[in-house]
């Protein structure tokens, strides 16, 4: 055995001084390159599809073309649509969007807690919710309509059976698999059925539902557009089902990009509400992917 | 003939006494299995546990341990036969009884304080009070530093401490702990049960003690229950007549110590023999 002399070891800091500013040059490095791969990307696609577009071996009138697209969008911004100003109907689909959403969100995490703490109940209703399951959620769409009217109602409650199954489903899976020791712990700690369910059954299905939100919430967006498209006075849904009718491919891909922005706006603050509800998930071990 | 000078001495079951801390009585419990047959777990068990005494059970595995200390939480009721804590029939979860699982019981989404204080707060001890309380049991065990840190970002040994004080906080009168250190390397088990003897002296409480380590057991225990295979009942019982305080690291090397765990070997090894060959059967 040797001991290391002061020397070395001051030595030794320096270079893993150096080490780490090295690394973490070359973390930066590598996040530069993918950004600028990704929009070099970007911009080589939207590139050949205008030339394309321009030399007709893609034809604009089916295909539409980036600058048909962004002088679309331009005049509903500036001159509105044919329903009315843009923003109204974002406003529209989105406000039919969120209160599908909660409703259908809220309706499936109570029902799957519910029948997930009961064993008797959940033997009783699994036969009903695998028939209502099966069932083509879209053409409920036109059930509505002739029951709720061609407003907000019919929308809503599309957008609402989209979103109750998928929820539904994680949440009873999420507080079937709560641990049983973690369970038996809390009982004789001295907690009460309510408060099990409260501090053991709820944050341990969470990461469950939670992730249920994130597709359920693309789910409860077509929901409103379907409902949209099958009749509707506003809404991006008509503002597409409009421009179809008219053979205005321009339109329908404005209208397209503007629902894809809408849903990665609310993707992120999902994820950002997520990080926050489950700060007490171990960190992946790959953190600089993106 | 040679029980005058030996530390192990072998009890006659004896009758019930009225103020033990727990009772089990000539219990006999069935499960159900999901194909709708019977399977007896545990069978005419008697058991008592004086207050303040340590008691350890060893036997083979699947004999009926963890089901053992089920029966006292009142998590499973007898078939037959009944169980008695402090005197009282087991009708509920009792708030006597602390347990510490085999398992991490420990609630992830909570960090360590958070954890601690549970206990109490589902009680419904006023917050300050309770955290206050946490904080002082989070002292005992060495963590004070590691608050507000989440289980993830501990080791298993620390998790086991914060087991602990999640579990004394509430000072059970009754102290439940199935194989809680099998997880645990031999340097972190020899001071984890420093510890636990530690606590257990300032407590005063009545402990039942699984494990499957012959050595755990008699180095812990003032009585040690040796199980036979399953269906479980009680083999024989030893008296360990070890000075207390025990401290650990030393005691394994005590001739009265090694003599003690070879006489209780000798009863337990055929157990545990008969319960690997029927574990072998029932896999072919
Ligand atoms: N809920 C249950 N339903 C049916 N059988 C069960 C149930 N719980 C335990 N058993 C059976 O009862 C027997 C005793 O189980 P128990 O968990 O008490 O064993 P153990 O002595 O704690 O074993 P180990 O040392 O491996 O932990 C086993 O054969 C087991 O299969
Ligand atoms: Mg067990």
């Amino acid at each position: 055995m040797t001991a290391i002399s002061p020397t070395d070891q001051a030595a030794r800091a320096t270079s893993i001084v150096a080490a780490e500013a090295q690394a973490r040059a070359r973390l930066r490095k590598r996040h530069t390159l993918v950004v600028g791969l990704r929009l070099a990307i970007l911009v080589v696609f939207l590139g050949l599809w205008e030339l394309g577009a321009d030399y007709n071996i893609i034809d604009p009138f089916f295909f539409s073309s980036p600058s048909g697209i962004w002088e679309q969008i331009w005049s509903w911004v500036t001159e509105g649509t044919s329903q009315g100003p843009l923003w109204l109907q974002i406003y529209v689909t989105l406000e039919e969007t969120f209160l599908g959403f909660a409703i259908g969100a809220v309706g499936g995490i109570v029902a799957g807690i519910i029948l997930g703490r009961n064993k008797l109940l959940a033997d009783v209703f699994s036969i009903y919710i695998k028939i209502a399951n099966s069932v083509p959620r879209v053409v409920l769409g036109s059930v509505f309509i002739i029951a709720l009217g061609l407003g907000m109602a019919s929308k809503v409650a599309l957008a609402v059976v989209m979103v109750f199954f998928v929820v539904f489903a994680n949440a009873f899976q999420g507080v079937r698999e709560a641990d049983r020791a973690m369970i038996a712990n809390a009982q004789i700690l001295g907690a009460s059925p309510f408060q099990i369910t409260t501090s053991v059954i709820i944050p341990s299905a969470m990461s469950w539902i939670l992730a249920s939100l994130h597709v359920s919430f693309g789910f409860a967006l077509v929901g409103a557009v379907v409902g949209e498209f099958l009749g509707a006075k506003q809404g991006m849904g008509l503002l597409i089902s409009t421009a179809q009718g008219a053979f205005n491919a321009n339109g329908v891909f404005a209208a397209m990009i503007i629902l894809a922005v809408m849903a990665l706006v609310v993707e992120f603050l999902i994820t950002r509400f997520e990080n926050y509800v489950v700060k007490w998930r171990p960190a992946p071990f790959n953190e600089q992917g993106t | 003939m040679q029980s005058q000078t030996m530390a192990a001495e072998k009890l006659s079951p004896v009758a019930l006494p009225a103020d033990a801390a727990i009772a089990i009585d000539d219990v006999t419990l069935r499960f159900v299995t999901p194909d709708g047959h019977m399977m007896t777990a545990i069978r005419d068990f008697t058991m008592t546990v004086a207050r303040g005494e340590f008691a350890c059970v060893v036997g083979p595995t699947g004999c009926g341990k963890s089901t053992t200390l089920n029966l006292v939480t009142g998590l499973l009721r007898p078939t037959t036969g009944n169980v008695r804590v402090m005197g009282n029939p087991v009708t509920d979860i009792s708030r006597d009884i602390g347990f510490v699982f085999q398992a991490d019981a420990l609630f992830p989404w909570r960090s360590v304080i958070d954890n601690v204080a549970a206990g109490p707060l589902f009680r419904g001890m006023p917050k300050q009070e309770a955290y206050d309380k946490a904080r002082d049991w989070i002292g005992r065990v060495g963590l004070s530093r590691f608050e507000k840190h989440y289980p993830h970002q501990l080791s298993g040994g620390m998790r086991k401490r914060v087991a602990l004080a999640q579990t004394f906080i509430n000072q059970p009168k009754i102290l439940l702990m199935d194989e809680p250190f099998s997880a645990l390397d031999m340097q972190t088990r020899t001071a984890m049960q420093d510890e636990l003897l530690g606590l257990w002296s300032g407590l005063k409480s009545s402990v039942v003690f699984v494990t499957h380590d012959l050595e755990e057991a008699v180095a812990l225990a003032d009585k040690v229950y040796v199980l036979t295979a399953g269906p479980g009942t009680v083999k024989s019982v030893y008296r360990i007549d070890l000075p207390r305080p025990r401290v650990m690291a030393d005691i394994r090397y005590d001739p009265k110590f090694i003599e003690t765990a070879k006489v209780i070997w000798n009863d337990l090894r055929e157990e545990v023999q008969l319960g690997q060959s029927r574990g072998l059967q029932a896999s072919h």
